[in-house]
């Protein structure tokens, strides 16, 4: 063998032991998210991905639709929804990881305005005031559409609300119809106005949680590997939860 | 099958459509007729923007339409200053959304039904001393009947599968905004696939019978005409 045959076989080696480092040290997942988790998913990844050098792949939409994608064979390793419902109907169907199942986050409601002055504290804007249109989540779709729901009807406000509340698909068009002025107010998710470090924009009512039922935000582990349990491990480790709190959620 | 709130739905939608085309017809043909027939050098831009809805997704179009609507955008705002009622969440609003999105399928067939037919016949009507309005009714719109039938089958059909547009825009409100589609995605999303099948095998039909009528009739003008 002439020097420049073993030079080849020398950077092939190298070549190989940096493919398979790579591969074996730094995997990527992929993971589908609630569309009102994102931006506290976003600095979770950030941070994880900073701390072990994985890569995590987001997938973000509405729950039905990832449910129905999860079980028509869709590659997520893992399933953050924005209920408990379908976490749980994929682990009743053996779709997910038995005992995989935990709450990650608890979704606060509010009452929102981006006019400074529009909603009062104690949310009686929503009989006294004059407006076109409230927006809300759908209420038989979105966990938030159906919390508002129930606080419009503990108000006694639900039959009145016929043809005054917009429903958006999801908690994130409901924030859009509100953001554009096309409706006046809206039930939004805490977590879509609060941003880690800054003030409110506009005036809310931090609906009491006595007048809903809880929106607890469920997980799944899909596919069991290194890499998704150490992700798993990372969500449930105090400092994110610091970060899932910093991005208005409560923990459970 | 269907329950009540499907059957309003269905109702809007037809409504909808009707409302859409009617109005399409009445600004698109001398809109259609003026592109057949003008030589300006910049017609093409008009043409351009005439076909930009075929191409642009709807949720572009909505997005758009839900900030000029809205109280900060030029339309909501002028509402407003007006006193009127903002646009957006209304049969209205829907109305308005519906006539841009479908407005190519209608100016279109138009267009080339006009210019189908060539400026003879029209040259030999004026020869004949018949004003240039008599031209039109007398002439024009006859001749351009198969085009006027596809702009209105297609407009409407068109406007009954509308649906990034009226889900940006509509505000899904029962009874005034929530049209088929927005009702057939709430039974998938909320798991109800009885429902789904029903609406959606109904607007299948619908649709089915509408291009089945246009081919039908238009291979009979055909016929006719030759």
């Amino acid at each position: 063998m002439n020097r420049k045959k073993i030079m080849i076989l020398k950077l092939l080696v190298a070549l190989a032991l940096m493919l398979s480092s790579s591969l074996s040290y730094a995997a990527e997942i992929r993971i589908a998210v609630a569309s009102n988790f994102t931006r506290a998913m976003m600095g979770l990844v950030q941070q994880f991905e900073a701390d072990t050098g994985h890569k995590v792949k987001l997938v973000f939409g509405s729950t039905g639709k990832h449910y129905a994608q999860i079980k028509n064979g869709a590659p997520f390793d893992a399933f953050f929804a924005a209920d408990m419902k379908r976490p749980k109907l994929l682990e009743d169907e053996g779709l997910a990881v038995p005992d995989s199942r935990f709450s990650y986050a608890l979704g606060r409601l509010v009452l929102w305005s981006p006019e400074t002055g529009y909603v009062d504290s104690a949310g009686k804007v929503l009989s006294d005031g004059s407006y076109y249109h409230l927006a809300i989540a759908n209420p038989k779709l979105a966990p938030y559409g159906r919390a508002a729901k129930e606080v419009l009807q503990s108000r006694g406000l639900w039959k009145a609300m016929k043809g005054r509340a917009v429903r958006g698909e999801n908690i994130g068009q409901a924030f859009q119809f509100v953001h554009s002025g096309n409706a006046e107010l809206g039930f939004v998710a805490y977590s879509q106005v609060k941003y880690p470090g800054q003030s409110i924009i506009g005036s809310y009512w931090e609906v009491p949680q006595t007048l809903y039922s809880p929106i607890l935000q469920q997980a799944v582990v899909l596919k069991d590997t290194a890499v998704t349990r150490a992700f798993i491990k990372y969500i449930k480790s105090k400092p994110a939860l610091e970060i899932i709190q910093d991005y208005g959620y409560d923990v459970p | 099958m269907f329950n009540e709130a499907d059957l309003t739905a269905l109702a809007i939608t037809l409504k909808l459509a009707g409302v859409t085309t009617l109005i399409l017809l009445l600004l698109g043909t001398p809109l259609a007729w003026w592109m057949a027939r003008s030589r300006w050098r910049y017609k093409f831009l008009l043409e351009a923007v005439v076909a930009l809805p075929l191409v642009l997704p709807p949720t572009v179009l909505g997005f758009y339409l839900l900030i000029t609507l809205g109280p900060h955008g030029p339309v909501g705002g002028l509402m407003e200053s007006l006193g009127g009622r903002p646009l957006a969440f209304t049969f209205t609003g829907l109305v308005i959304g519906s006539v841009i999105y479908s407005m190519p399928f209608v100016i279109q067939p138009l267009q080339n039904a006009f210019e189908a037919i060539g400026r003879r016949p029209l040259e030999v009507a004026a020869t004949l001393r018949a004003s240039p309005l008599d031209r039109f009714f007398t002439v024009a719109m006859p001749l351009a009947r198969p085009g006027f039938l596809t702009a209105a089958v297609l407009g409407f059909a068109h406007t009954l599968g509308e649906f990034g547009v009226v889900l940006m825009i509509g505000g899904n409100i029962p009874g005034e905004t929530q049209v088929v589609s927005i009702a057939i995605y709430d039974h998938v999303e909320g798991m109800e696939y009885a429902h789904a099948h029903w609406l959606s095998a109904g607007l299948l039909l619908l649709s089915f019978l509408m291009l089945l009528t246009v081919y039908g009739l238009n291979r009979r003008f055909r016929i006719m005409q030759s």
